[in-house]
């Protein structure tokens, strides 16, 4: 029972990372109706930037929350600024493009991304000391570390800020109403163009937080090549609750981390990235649409 | 004499909407029927119902005695009913030529394989089509366009250009949706002599929807009237015109 | 034209084919034992003839039918794996018996089954893929192909008879420049033969507007399997022809980054054009080769190495590709000198 429940803590905690990732996915995918390739390799820029500002400024021998926080929002704020020169230099010019077109840019990016990284960073793992107090704590049998918790705080507190910004502010409005006509909301006065900068920064920022928390919590490495996979699953995520929808991808995140806990603690647990494509397959043909979405028909 | 065309008592819902409701309708071979109705009365949804875009949720249709309900569009077609769309559906990337060419593939006997390797039967049918799909827009005036891109044809021939293709399907009973949308006054004197003519030399049946009026009282033989998805009128063009349920649905309650 | 006309016709146009292949053929053997053709530049000769069954196989469905199918290499890589694994397990030991092995009618034989075996399972994963991706459009579909691709790919990298992550070794070389394009020619001549023919504008019909095919009576979901099945066969011939190339296969040739390289060749070349993509998938292979070459470059003290490079400028290739010229170097048509004037003019303004 103990082992379950573990898994299952292991799995929420995967899960908000994954719902970090996904809901910029679906908030791009809202607006411009593109798949963005390159936001896993936002998530791993952000983790990137932390392990240079940290080693760079020798944070790791002074672990304090300010520091945390630091590092925290340097890696949002050059993740955002990212995204938004990517919109800028790679998306906007295709914007009227037909899709295959925007998706091969956007695959063009994150390879670009991904090989750049590469380049400049190479290709050797690189693992970041920590900069806050992580222990780990047996709590009733069950291991729950500080980092762990400190992450699916975060998380919980973007999204809760995201979901303000989205439900209360007119920028929130505004984006709604461009993933429903992007044409009307034009006509109405909208600034498209900022809005969808905008959703860019915000997606890329969260991103950012995503793979700063990765690694500087967990003992992974980081390879320049480390948020393809996570970048995947996440936009599986995405899929699995309803593309196009925020509530969706957190939920599709929380389910992926959780479904992938436990396969991982399986027996098949060679197969346990195949799996977010099975996921994938699955979804696209029984409900495209996600859990919380809708069909669209085509009108003849 | 039988009917060719026989819907009985079809409906359609989209979710909470009834396009259409209890639809009977029946059409005789060689026979030039107008549906007409205001807009969002559900005449387009009748078309896609009696193509296979749709699967009515009740009733049945009938053509040429075989109940083909459910039936999809490529099998339907092969049975000899063809249409034209509303928002024109022409093969932008392909030349007149080739658009024509596709309507003929339908009734062709050698198939994929004998194209792929270029057999003797395979080159004689390819003559026999191009036969055919010159014949056809010649008829239709496009043939000095042939070879130009369907895409890039002004609107009155992108209207041709599909009827054509419709044609060289051979079918059985054509279906116009608003032919003379868009059509200058002697645009549509032209596309209404050339489908009294369509429908006198190629023996086929022809129901079209139209808004134009003109077209309607002046080449159907008989007319349909919907509204709400359902029939309200049935008559000739002259019997219709004076349809007190007819001209309320058109233009509101007549004054007092 | 009569029966016989055509017959004669054909006869002649055929023999020259296999004449011209035999004779080229004859040309590269005697270049490579004088030594004039060095291994390398072999090696290049080959690949290109590889990647233009790739490319051209892609283009049939991507191309040609209007389907987003970005999974290719998972087709090759089934071609690959199962066309080595018959030959070494299966036919291999059978002619061992029979000292038909090492023999050359016994070594094309070989081959022969192993490509074979290679196309029959490519064409059944295309089957498997094709028939669940028909419901789904666009991005989706993408999407779909891509994530089949890398289930193929895990599946074999779990698979310990052909070696999972270590490679499958020994694999008998028996791909000769003959064979190899023989398959490259009969893919180039179907290809042709289906878009100059009225059958073939089904395919089109389906890219274009597949609503309006269906009502002139294209069944357009037999159209778009078709285009999967024999776009996966032509890639798993390639895969079998690759394999017993290279004599060696690693799940990591047949990655995402193998999909997009050969996706890439279609794009470059233009969705559509036939003729492109053999000029692209020549051009890129070309490229990708001379650009190990590069010498290493030092900035600040830290090197940059050809292979390194070679991804980067790969990648903004094909962004600068979308944004400048998305529909290719031909677009849809084929090359005709009405495309070589354009170019000219073109560069002349």
């Amino acid at each position: 029972m103990e082992v379950y429940l573990q898994q299952l803590i292991n799995g929420v905690q995967y899960g908000s990372i994954y719902a970090l990732i996904a809901v910029g996915y679906t908030m791009v995918y809202g607006v411009l109706r593109l798949i963005n390739f390159a936001h896993g390799d936002i998530y791993m820029l952000g983790a990137f930037v932390a392990y240079y500002v940290v080693t760079g400024l020798a944070l790791h021998q002074h672990p304090s929350v300010g520091n945390f926080l630091f590092v925290l929002i340097v890696s949002m704020a050059v993740c955002a600024l990212a995204g938004v020169l990517i919109e800028r230099l790679a998306y906007r010019p295709i914007r009227n493009a037909p899709r295959l077109t925007a998706l091969i840019t956007a695959i063009g990016v994150s390879l670009l991304l991904e090989n750049g990284g590469i380049v400049v960073f190479g290709a050797d793992p690189k693992y970041i000391p920590t900069v806050l107090q992580s222990s780990v704590a047996p709590r009733g049998g069950l291991y729950i570390s500080e980092g762990q918790v400190i992450m699916l705080a975060a998380s919980v507190l973007f999204m809760l800020i995201l979901r303000f910004i989205v439900m209360s502010t007119r920028f929130g409005r505004a984006v709604r109403a461009i993933s429903y006509d992007i044409d009307a909301a034009r006509l109405m006065g909208i600034d498209v163009d900022r809005a969808i900068t905008l959703t860019f920064a915000l997606g890329s920022a969260l991103a950012g937080a995503a793979g700063m928390m990765v690694a500087t919590f967990t003992s992974v490495k980081i390879t320049p090549l480390f948020g393809l996979l996570p970048g995947v699953k996440a936009f599986v995520a995405a899929v699995l609750g309803g593309i196009g929808n925020i509530p969706g991808a957190v939920l599709g995140g929380i389910l992926m981390g959780i479904i992938e806990a436990f396969v991982g603690g399986s027996a098949l647990t060679t197969y346990r990235d195949a799996i977010a494509f099975m996921i994938l397959i699955i979804v696209l043909l029984l409900r495209p649409g996600g859990i919380l979405g809708k069909a669209v028909v085509e009108k003849v | 004499m039988d009917p060719l065309l026989s819907v009985q008592n079809c409906t359609m819902r989209f979710g909470g909407l009834t396009a259409v409701k209890g639809l009977n309708l029946q059409l005789f071979p060689q026979e030039l029927v107008g549906l007409i109705g205001p807009n969002g009365a559900g005449k387009t949804t009748v078309f896609n119902l009696l193509t296979g875009v749709y699967r009515p949720v009740e009733g049945r249709i009938i053509f040429q005695g075989r109940d083909i309900t459910g039936w999809k569009p490529h099998a339907i077609a092969r049975l000899g009913i063809a249409r034209t769309f509303q928002n024109i559906r022409l093969f932008g990337s392909m030349t007149v030529l080739q658009n024509v060419k596709v309507g003929a593939r339908l009734h062709m006997r050698t198939g994929l394989w004998h194209a792929s390797w270029r057999t003797y039967s395979m080159l004689m049918e390819e003559q026999e089509v191009e036969k055919e799909a010159w014949h056809l827009l010649r008829e239709m005036g496009l043939d000095d366009v042939a070879h130009h891109l369907a895409r890039d044809l002004p609107y009155g021939e992108q209207r041709r250009l599909e009827i054509a293709r419709a044609l060289a399907t051979h079918p059985r009973l054509l279906l116009l949706d608003e032919p003379a949308a868009g059509m200058n006054p002697q645009e549509t004197a032209d596309l209404m002599e050339l489908i009294r003519r369509l429908r006198d030399e190629y023996d086929i049946t022809i129901l079209l929807i139209e808004h134009d009026m003109k077209v309607v009282m002046g080449i159907c033989e008989r007319v349909i009237v919907l509204d709400y998805g359902e029939e309200i009128a049935q008559g000739t063009p002259q019997e219709i015109r004076t349809n007190p349920r007819v001209i309320e649905a058109y233009l509101g309650e007549a004054p007092v | 034209m009569s029966r016989r006309q055509f017959w004669l016709w054909r006869l002649i146009s055929v023999g020259a084919a296999l004449a011209a292949l035999l004779g080229a053929n004859a040309l590269i053997i005697s270049l490579r034992s004088t030594g004039w053709l060095d291994d390398y530049t072999y090696r290049v000769i080959m690949l290109c003839g590889i990647n233009i069954l790739l490319a051209v196989s892609l283009n049939l469905i991507n191309g040609i039918t209007g389907q987003f199918s970005i999974g290719h290499a998972g087709f090759q890589g089934v071609g690959a794996y199962t066309s080595a694994a018959f030959t070494v397990f299966v036919v291999s030991p059978w002619m061992r018996e029979r000292g038909l092995q090492g023999t050359p009618t016994g070594d094309s034989a070989l081959l022969i089954a192993g490509i074979i075996a290679g196309a029959v399972c490519a064409s059944l994963a295309g089957l498997f893929v094709g028939i669940p991706s028909l419901r789904l459009r666009g991005d989706y579909l993408a999407i779909a192909t891509l994530g089949f691709g890398e289930i193929i790919r895990v599946t074999i990298l779990n698979i310990e008879q052909v070696g999972g992550a270590r490679g499958f070794y020994g694999i008998p070389l028996l791909t000769t420049f003959f064979w190899l394009y023989l398959a490259v020619i009969v893919l180039l001549a179907l290809s042709r033969n289906l878009l100059v023919s009225t059958q073939g504008l089904a395919f089109l019909a389906v890219r274009d507007d597949e609503i309006a095919a269906e009502a002139v009576g294209v069944y357009s979901t037999r159209i778009k399997v078709i285009a999967f099945v024999t776009g996966a066969c032509f890639a798993g011939i390639a895969g079998a022809l690759y394999a017993h190339f290279d004599g060696y296969l690693n799940p990591d040739n047949f990655r995402l980054d193998q999909s997009i390289i050969i996706l890439t060749m279609v794009v470059l070349g233009g969705q559509g054009s036939i003729t492109g993509s053999v000029l692209s998938a020549v051009l890129l292979t070309a490229v990708l080769e001379w650009l190990r070459f590069l010498p290493t470059i030092t900035v600040g003290g830290r090197a940059f190495s050809p292979s390194e490079l070679r991804m980067v400028f790969f990648s903004l290739m094909l962004i600068l590709l979308m944004l400048w010229r998305q529909t290719g170097l031909l677009g849809r048509r084929e090359f005709g000198w009405h495309v070589v004037r354009q170019y000219w003019r073109l560069l002349r303004t």
